[in-house]
C-alpha cells in the first residue's frame, strides 16, 4: 500500500488518524485557544473551575481527536498537548 | 508515561511556572513554536542560546532551559552579538518585544541588520508596552489608544519587516500567533541560515492593548488574525503596514544571502593581511 506504517492489529477499516489529548487542568488560564482552533472540535470549556478559577478545556469528542497537537502549539500556558496514537505506538504493548 | 509530559516541559524551567503572562497572551504560543522547531531540526540544545531584553517577551530567556541571557532593556542584540562573536558555533536566538527591540534597542537592531550579525531575532509585536502598563509603542497603529496616548496615537508606527529589510536582514518574515505551523516552519528555515534573520510575530496583549482599544480578549484577537490576515510570500515590505483593525499581510518576505559579519571580517582581513591573518572561525558552513 502507498501509506506504510498502518499495519497495527485492529486497524479501523476507514483510514483515519487517531490521537489523544493530555490536559494539565491546574496550569490552564482559560484562554480557549485550544477549543476555538481544534480542527476536530474535540474540546470544550469545562463548566467546573480549576484551583485558580479558570475553566480548563475538557475532551468532549475523544474519538474525533486526530492527535495533530495544534492545541499544544497554541496553548500559551503549556497546559494541553495532543499525541498521535496507533500506527506504531502500540508496538511495545 | 512520557506521553503525559508536554513536549515543551524539557525545554523550560518548570520550577518557575506558572509564568507571568496573562490569560490570552500570545507569548507562550511563540515559545511552543520555538520548541517545536528545535525538536524538528534536532539541534543540540547545548549549541542554542536564548537572549532577551526586558518586558513580557523578555521573560522567555528566564523561562527557557538553555544557556539563556536576560539582559538590560533594549540591549539584547548587543549581548547576542558579543555572544556570537566569542562563540561562533552557537545558534543565538533573540526573543524580544517590540518596545525592547525596536524602541529602546532600535539602534542596535538596525546596526545588527546592517552588519549582518549572525543572529535569529524574533520580535513578539503586541503594539504596546505590556509590562509597564500600556504606554504607546513605536509599533502602535495610528489612532490606537494607550495610557500615554489617551486620545489616540498620532505618530506613524514602524513597519518592522520594511525596517529589517531596508537595514539589510537576510531573512524577513511576519506571522501572527494564529499561524503556528507557518511560524514553526520559518523558525526551522532560519535555524541553520547564516546572517541576520528576523521574524515578526503579531501577538495579542489582552490586558494593555486589546482591552484599552475595545478589541476584545485574546481569543477575539486570534479570530481577527484568522479572518483578516493575508499570506503574501515575497510581498514588497513597503506595502505591509498595519492599521488599527485592518488586514495583516503575513508571509516570508525576504530570503537572500549575504556574508555575515565574521565572514566579511575574514575576507577583508585576509585580503589586506594575506597569510599573516590567522582565520577566526565564522561558525558558518556554506
Amino acid at each position: 500500500m502507498a501509506t506504510a506504517g498502518r499495519d497495527g492489529e485492529g486497524a479501523p477499516p476507514r483510514r483515519r488518524l487517531r490521537g489523544e489529548v493530555f490536559i494539565h487542568r491546574e496550569r490552564c488560564k482559560g484562554c480557549a485557544f485550544c477549543v476555538e482552533f481544534c480542527p476536530s472540535q474535540a474540546l470544550a470549556l469545562d463548566k467546573a473551575f480549576n484551583r485558580k478559577g479558570y475553566h480548563p478545556p475538557v475532551v468532549v469528542k475523544a474519538e474525533a481527536c486526530n492527535g495533530c497537537d495544534l492545541c499544544g502549539m497554541y496553548c500559551p500556558d503549556f497546559a494541553i498537548h495532543g499525541v498521535r496514537v496507533g500506527a506504531g505506538v502500540d508496538d511495545e504493548g | 508515561m512520557s506521553q503525559h509530559v508536554n513536549p515543551v516541559e524539557p525545554f523550560l524551567r518548570m520550577e518557575r511556572m506558572p509564568h507571568i503572562w496573562c490569560p490570552g497572551c500570545g507569548i507562550g504560543t511563540v515559545v511552543n513554536c520555538f520548541v517545536r522547531a528545535l525538536l524538528k531540526t534536532q539541534v543540540d540544545i547545548d549549541k542554542v542560546s536564548v537572549v532577551s531584553g526586558i518586558g513580557c517577551t523578555g521573560r522567555i530567556a528566564g523561562y527557557f532551559r538553555a544557556d539563556s541571557f536576560h539582559t538590560t532593556h533594549g540591549r539584547s542584540i548587543p549581548f547576542a552579538t558579543g555572544l556570537k562573536m566569542a562563540n561562533p558555533e552557537l545558534s543565538v536566538w533573540n526573543f524580544s518585544g517590540d518596545g525592547d527591540l525596536i524602541a529602546i534597542g532600535g539602534n542596535h537592531f538596525i546596526h545588527a541588520a546592517r552588519r549582518n550579525a549572525d543572529l535569529k531575532v524574533v520580535c513578539v509585536n503586541n503594539f504596546t508596552y505590556g509590562m509597564t502598563g500600556g504606554q504607546v509603542a513605536p509599533t502602535a497603529p495610528l489612532h490606537s489608544l494607550a495610557t500615554t496616548a489617551p486620545y489616540g496615537a498620532f505618530e506613524r508606527p514602524f513597519n518592522l519587516p520594511f525596517l529589517a529589510d531596508s537595514s539589510g536582514a537576510v531573512y524577513v518574515a511576519r506571522w501572527t500567533t494564529f499561524h503556528v505551523r507557518q511560524l514553526v516552519k520559518s523558525m526551522e528555515e532560519i535555524m541553520h541560515k547564516p546572517g541576520f534573520c528576523f521574524i515578526e510575530v503579531i501577538a495579542p496583549c489582552p490586558t494593555a492593548y486589546l482591552r484599552r482599544n475595545r478589541l476584545g480578549d485574546g481569543l477575539e484577537a486570534m479570530r481577527h488574525y484568522k479572518q483578516s490576515s493575508k499570506v503574501v510570500h515575497g510581498a514588497d515590505t513597503r506595502s505591509v503596514d498595519i492599521e488599527l483593525g485592518g488586514p495583516i499581510v503575513v508571509g516570508k518576505f525576504v530570503d537572500r544571502d549575504r556574508p555575515t559579519t565574521l565572514e566579511a571580517m575574514r575576507d577583508e582581513l585576509h585580503k589586506s593581511l594575506g597569510d599573516k591573518y590567522v582565520p577566526y572561525p565564522t561558525g558558518v558552513q556554506r
